[in-house]
């Protein structure tokens, strides 16, 4: 376990290995033994890459206890993700604490529909893995800009039993939207549950979807976050009327339920700050 | 002899000035004046300043050390009993503690017996530390969740009596609320830091980054160690549960207060955490925490700072030193005002709240009186942010993943006055246990707790 001293660097979460993705999207292995013991699919993980670093949240996109290491993958938006695609392997960071919130409810449901979009993609892949292993006949929508942009193909359709891609260009796969497959599959099979992790805008677009059908739907929230605890509360959604916090209540909520618009204003609280930072940092 | 009749008053940075800087405000005694208070005391033989103080500290006797010139001494005493005397000396309500309890009240003002504590723990942080000598090791091993005060009071104190004691904190910086709640301006970081240092020094361990009930669970601790305390503080932010309490512009006193104190962000952009409050603040809420939201706010360039309470200046909880330091900085107190909703633009950031005047019916149970809302009273007020400093309820991510854990009907972990919850040797105190209370209570809870832990782990040999 590591330890820290006040003022002192001792305490450190080492990068172990870094791909990079695309230009702007970066994965990483972080040792982080006493987090990869207990970490579940759905969780995530809070890091601040220094001291004068701002706590930011990631869901957990792979983990090996054995090797007591955590995968992250991130997108470069705002200064403390850019400066960390800046990091190395031999890098440390100075925090790195989880597995925060709750995991995904992961059993039998029988046919599911996992929908990644984008950096979501990612915190998707654990909760394929773990679907499938867990008997469920899983059919996998992964949604992207573009071919390069798309995350993790392989390895997600190696544990799904259909694997689907859109993309808005058409350079691979359908022309179009994740929910444009989406509506195929619907008219296919009869479809017991779906997750989708992805850009706001995109679990909305899934839930009105799926509504329509009454199909149980749960999507992923990422709000700003400062100690992942439940004690600052700036994490709160507002879902079926009642204020959640993604952090301890979530961060899987109903997606029927959520409010989108409310959680698309929250993330932009500090925009104009974050355009500061990125300035002053030279990370733009 | 005569005795004077007034305190000695402590040098403060003037309202105009301070409210530009983080600067604590009150600079404290000379060594001068505090052997004057000192002077004061009456050195009465059945000492009620003791029986005031939750940590049990010897008042007279320190006292007396200072009035005769031997502050060294003076500060050997008041170490036997508080591991914090320069968070104490700042922070603790003495008014209504020790020096409410003080003769002297009789003819006038008590001795500033929390003055002179902050004199002694600034005295001796000054001069450099001493480590007390500490009991042979016992082998045993005691784990302590949360590195607040009660915390940090029990794992000291388990620690000069031979415990090894390795403390769990979730967040990256020791001293709960005293880092993220209290602000610089009333408590220093680097004293916290110093006081930490202190119990560091005295052989106690602290892991940062855990987070106790995720990263490892209670069940895993009560086995590999012989005792656990639990003080994970009230965490959780209540709410004034109104119509846009989500706008962009509300924030709970714990986000507002931790992004300031903890991360920072007065600093930002040399720090990366940011906060945003525009011109006019709106603080919803009377106690130390609303005193602290608003007081803040200014130094953030507020040019109005308002506390909006649906009481009266009496039934106010703060204590009466941040009542007034607030008003001679320029916060603005509407007072019987209770906010029914906020309004945003289409963009949703906060614009407005609507309030509801209100005037003083019967006393309720908490033997104030209970406030009214008057009808057809309602008024509007232009804000740019709301600060809800309206109370926190206790941390939930402990109480409910404990096997046989009693949990009271707030959330809080059922306690006795020594700490012992429903599960032997696992042990509580401090705000889990009592739900939001003071600083001082929370570090007697962690001194009974500490004492009980002792009882239980030798009771077992």
């Amino acid at each position: 376990m590591d330890t820290c001293s006040l003022g002192k660097r001792v305490c450190m979460y080492e990068i172990l290995e870094k791909k990079i993705l695309s230009e702007t999207v970066k994965l990483m292995k972080i040792k982080a033994p006493l987090v990869a013991k207990k970490a579940q699919p759905g969780q995530f993980i809070i890091l601040r890459i220094d001291e004068k670093g701002e706590r930011i949240p990631l869901t957990i996109a792979d983990f090996d206890r054995k090797n007591g290491t955590i995968t992250i993958i991130f997108l470069e938006v705002g200064k403390t993700t850019k400066q960390l695609g800046k990091l190395n392997v031999g890098d440390s960071l100075e925090n790195f604490v989880g597995p925060l919130g709750m995991p995904s409810e992961v059993k039998k449901y029988g046919t599911v529909v996992c929908v990644g979009g984008g950096v979501g993609i990612a915190p998707l892949y654990p909760i394929v893995k773990a679907l499938k292993e867990t008997g469920n006949y899983v059919i996998s929508i992964l949604g992207a800009k573009t071919e390069n942009l798309l995350l993790l193909e392989k390895e997600i359709s190696s544990f799904s039993d259909e694997f689907y891609i859109a993309t808005d260009d058409g350079s691979k796969g359908q022309k179009g939207f994740v929910s444009d497959v989406l509506q195929q599959v619907i008219n296919k099979h009869k479809v017991d549950m779906v997750m989708a992790i992805g850009p706001i805008i995109m679990m909305k677009v899934v839930s009105t979807l799926t509504k329509k059908y009454n199909i149980k739907t749960l999507v992923s929230l990422n709000p700003i976050m400062i100690d992942g605890t439940g004690m600052c509360g700036g994490c709160r959604v507002s879902v079926d009327g009642k204020t959640k916090f993604a952090c301890v209540d979530g961060p899987e909520f109903d997606g029927h339920k959520v409010d989108y618009e409310n959680l698309m204003l929250r993330n932009r609280r500090f925009i104009h700050a974050e355009g500061d930072a990125c300035k002053l940092a030279g990370v733009q | 002899m005569s005795v004077r009749k007034t305190k000695h008053e402590m040098p403060q940075q003037r309202p105009e000035e301070r409210i530009k800087n983080f600067k604590e405000v009150p600079y404290g005694y000379s060594k001068e004046i505090a052997i004057e208070e000192a002077k004061r005391c009456l050195q009465c033989k059945n000492r009620p300043c003791v029986s005031g103080c939750p940590v049990e500290i010897d008042i007279p006797d320190f006292i007396k050390q200072i009035a005769e010139g031997n502050i060294d001494k003076a500060v050997e005493v008041l170490k036997t009993k508080t591991n914090l005397p320069a968070v104490c000396g700042r922070v603790c309500p003495y008014e209504s503690q020790c020096e409410g309890q003080c003769t002297l009240l009789k003819i006038g003002e008590p001795v500033a017996i929390g003055r002179l504590e902050r004199f002694l723990a600034d005295y001796e942080h000054n001069k450099g530390v001493k480590i007390p000598k500490i009991a042979k090791a016992t082998g045993k091993k005691v784990a302590v969740v949360g590195a607040g005060p009660a915390g940090l009071t029990c794992a000291g104190d388990l620690a000069k009596i031979g415990y090894k004691v390795t403390v769990f904190e979730a967040l990256h910086a020791p001293g709960g609320v005293l880092m993220y709640g209290i602000p610089e301006f009333r408590l220093p970081k680097k004293i916290v830091e110093e006081e930490v240092d202190y119990i560091k020094k005295l052989g106690v361990e602290i892991k940062y980054d855990v987070v106790v009930g995720k990263t490892i669970d209670v069940d895993e601790l009560m086995k590999e160690y012989d005792a656990v305390f639990i003080g994970t503080g009230a965490g959780l932010p209540n709410w004034l549960n109104i119509p846009g309490e989500n706008l962009d512009g509300v924030y709970s006193a714990n986000e507002f207060l931790t992004r300031v104190n903890m991360m920072k962000a007065y600093q930002f952009p040399d720090f990366d955490t940011p906060v945003k409050i525009g011109k006019v603040v709106a603080t919803f809420g009377a106690g130390n925490v609303a005193m602290d939201c608003a007081r803040t706010s200014l130094r953030l360039g507020a040019e109005k700072s308002y506390i909006l309470y649906r009481r009266t200046e009496a039934e106010m909880p703060a204590r009466i030193e941040e009542i007034h330091h607030a008003k001679e900085e320029g916060v603005i107190f509407k007072l019987l005002t209770n906010p029914i909703r906020f309004y945003g633009d289409k963009d949703g950031h906060l614009t407005e709240v609507e309030f509801l005047k209100m005037q003083l019916g019967e006393p309720d149970e908490s033997g104030r009186r209970r406030p009214v809302p008057i009808p057809g009273s309602e008024e509007k007020l232009k804000i740019d942010t709301a600060l809800v400093a309206i109370g926190q309820s206790p941390n939930p991510l402990i109480p409910h993943t404990v096997k046989g854990l009693q949990v009271g009907k707030h959330g809080n972990i059922v306690a006795d006055d020594d700490g012992r919850t429903s599960v032997p040797g696992l042990f509580a105190g401090g705000d889990i246990a009592t739900g939001a209370a003071t600083v001082i209570l929370a570090m007697g809870a962690g001194k009974r707790a500490a004492r009980a832990i002792d009882q239980y782990i030798k009771s077992k040999k």
